[in-house]
């Protein structure tokens, strides 16, 4: 069994975060770098949550990462796999799972960035499985 | 001995409609407000001090206030889920200690199955939430994200779904004897294993009940305290605590009852062991887990094992908690749970639990709130109470 489910949720967009949304219709995932503390966060703002700068800056993940916990909602029309994913940046986002059977769904796992289109046709992204 | 206390809890009450479709919620709000008054031996004219969540209608508390008629020198509108109630407490002590008012009245009041609410989707609270677009369109329902992290807890410690259903199995055994519990049917271990699952590796009976209804405290100076009896609880020591997602570095094993219990522990100067009972916030049994852990119980990661062969049932375990049921059984008013947490420690304390579930000679116990959702943005806040002769 393969699937890629749709996401029917539009993420809302703002100002401080259209950007992160243009570069996704690109297949690029960007996150944000802090110009004075040099830390990345996610999800990305206009000041770093470490240091509380405004001199923050994007910059693209590499878009591989692995599952730090996954669940697959049942109680839905179509189930679904939520999870959090550690990027090989080391910061953890939330996402789904998609592209596989849920039984082959494990904490772990390599993942590969791919994007997945809203009801609204905005590019949301999501993992599948990186089979190298 | 006796303990020094900044404030006492004189009045409780827990609203015993589980399904409010003839009221309306300022109704219930007044309820359970008179119920706890007259639990106290008090009047309404003696409260000065008014402490609520941010789901009363109107703005703050302002018509809650106006609707209940209350005289008022000081307000509290500290919202934080279904820990709010915990923290009120705390807040109600400080401010009694500081001479901001002496008889302070915390209500709970919520109707979520009279409004047809099944299952907690996002808890979405402002269109301009600056998470919003990163969280929404994944479709993260509270059950989800507490799933996600009993699964990291199995990944990590080993722990089973066994060992979560022993929780719901121990609240279970003492919903029966509460005639007011939404579920009073005694579960076993393989009844929790093969009720559906709603998001692996949570089943429906790993996940609290939805209930109409509420409560209220009565909090008051020590002085106030001495002339109403000794059905009284001193509050001994309160801490609070907020945990986010930290820019990205998630961590799903930890909850913020690490602080607040640790702060009110200390200002309490006792210690887990030193506790005949315990409340515990149990939205979800996975959050039962984490936070017997978290307050130092047990050490992390051996939450499964503490919980297991009931260690959790009062008369049986180590441990006595939830004795009225808690929220996988009894009651889960709005969504919130903190408040009939720290109602039942207050019946454990008077000796007014049910006699099945009372714990003998109970003089120190512990009431634990949670808000929010453990795996994004939570609160957490903790109360040690104590006999006054404790």
């Amino acid at each position: 069994m393969t699937y890629r489910r749709p996401i029917p949720l539009d993420p809302p967009v703002n100002f401080e975060t259209e950007p992160f949304w243009r570069f996704a219709e690109e297949g690029r995932l960007m996150l944000k770098r802090c110009g004075s503390c040099r830390k990345t966060h996610y999800y990305p703002r206009g000041h770093c949550p470490f240091c509380l700068s405004d001199d923050t800056e994007w910059h693209e993940a590499q878009g591989t990462g692995e599952v730090y916990s996954f669940s697959v909602m049942r109680r839905t029309d179509i189930p679904y796999a939520i999870a959090f994913v550690t990027l090989s940046e080391g910061i953890t986002m939330m996402s789904h799972i998609v592209d596989c059977p849920f039984e082959a769904i494990a904490i772990g796992m390599p993942v590969r960035l791919v994007f997945v289109t809203s009801e609204g046709g905005q590019a949301v992204p999501v993992f599948r499985p990186d089979n190298g | 001995m006796t303990r020094n206390a900044k404030a006492c809890i004189a009045g409780i009450y827990e609203h015993p409609t589980r399904l409010a479709d003839d009221k309306t919620l300022p109704q219930l709000h007044a309820e359970i407000a008179l119920g706890a008054l007259r639990d106290a031996g008090l009047e309404k004219k003696d409260v000065d001090g008014y402490f609520c969540d941010a789901t009363v209608p109107g703005l703050g508390s302002l018509s809650m206030a106006e609707y209940l008629g209350l005289d008022l020198r000081h307000t509290d509108t500290t919202e934080t889920g279904g820990s709010s109630y915990v923290i009120h407490l705390g807040h109600a002590m400080e401010a009694i200690a500081a001479g901001k008012c002496s008889v302070a009245l915390i209500t709970l009041a919520g109707r979520p199955r009279a409004s047809g609410v099944r299952m907690l989707g996002p808890s979405i609270y402002s269109s301009e939430s600056p998470e919003l677009g990163f969280e929404a369109p994944y479709r993260p329902a509270l059950v989800s994200l507490y799933a996600m992290a009993a699964r990291r807890h199995m990944h990590e410690f080993g722990t089973t779904s066994e060992q979560l259903a022993w929780v719901k199995v121990a609240a279970s055994h003492h919903a029966q004897h509460n005639p007011n519990a939404r579920l009073r049917d005694v579960v076993t271990v393989e009844d929790v294993l093969a009720s559906p699952m709603i998001a692996d590796p949570l089943h429906r009976l790993d996940c609290c009940v939805i209930t109409d209804g509420g409560g209220a405290l009565i909090v008051v100076s020590p002085e106030i305290a001495r002339s109403l009896g000794d059905r009284c609880v001193n509050v001994l020591g309160h801490g609070e605590a907020l945990k986010h997602q930290r820019g990205g570095e998630i961590d799903l094993m930890h909850t913020s009852a690490i602080r607040s219990g640790r702060i009110a522990f200390e200002e309490a100067g006792l210690t887990p062991d030193d506790m005949d009972y315990a409340s515990i916030y149990d939205s979800f049994t996975i959050t039962v887990i984490l936070t017997l852990e978290d307050l130092g119980f047990c050490a992390k990661g051996e939450g499964g094992r503490f919980v297991e062969d009931g260690n959790l049932i009062s008369g049986i375990g180590m441990l006595p908690f939830d004795t009225d049921g808690g929220g996988l059984c009894n009651n889960h008013p709005g969504n919130r749970g903190g408040m009939t947490k720290v109602i039942e420690a207050v019946r454990q304390l008077r000796g007014e639990a049910h006699p099945k579930v009372q714990v003998p000679g109970c003089s120190l116990a512990l009431a634990h709130g949670t808000g929010g959702n453990i795996a994004v943005r939570m609160s957490s806040s903790t109360a040690i109470l104590g006999r006054m002769d404790a």
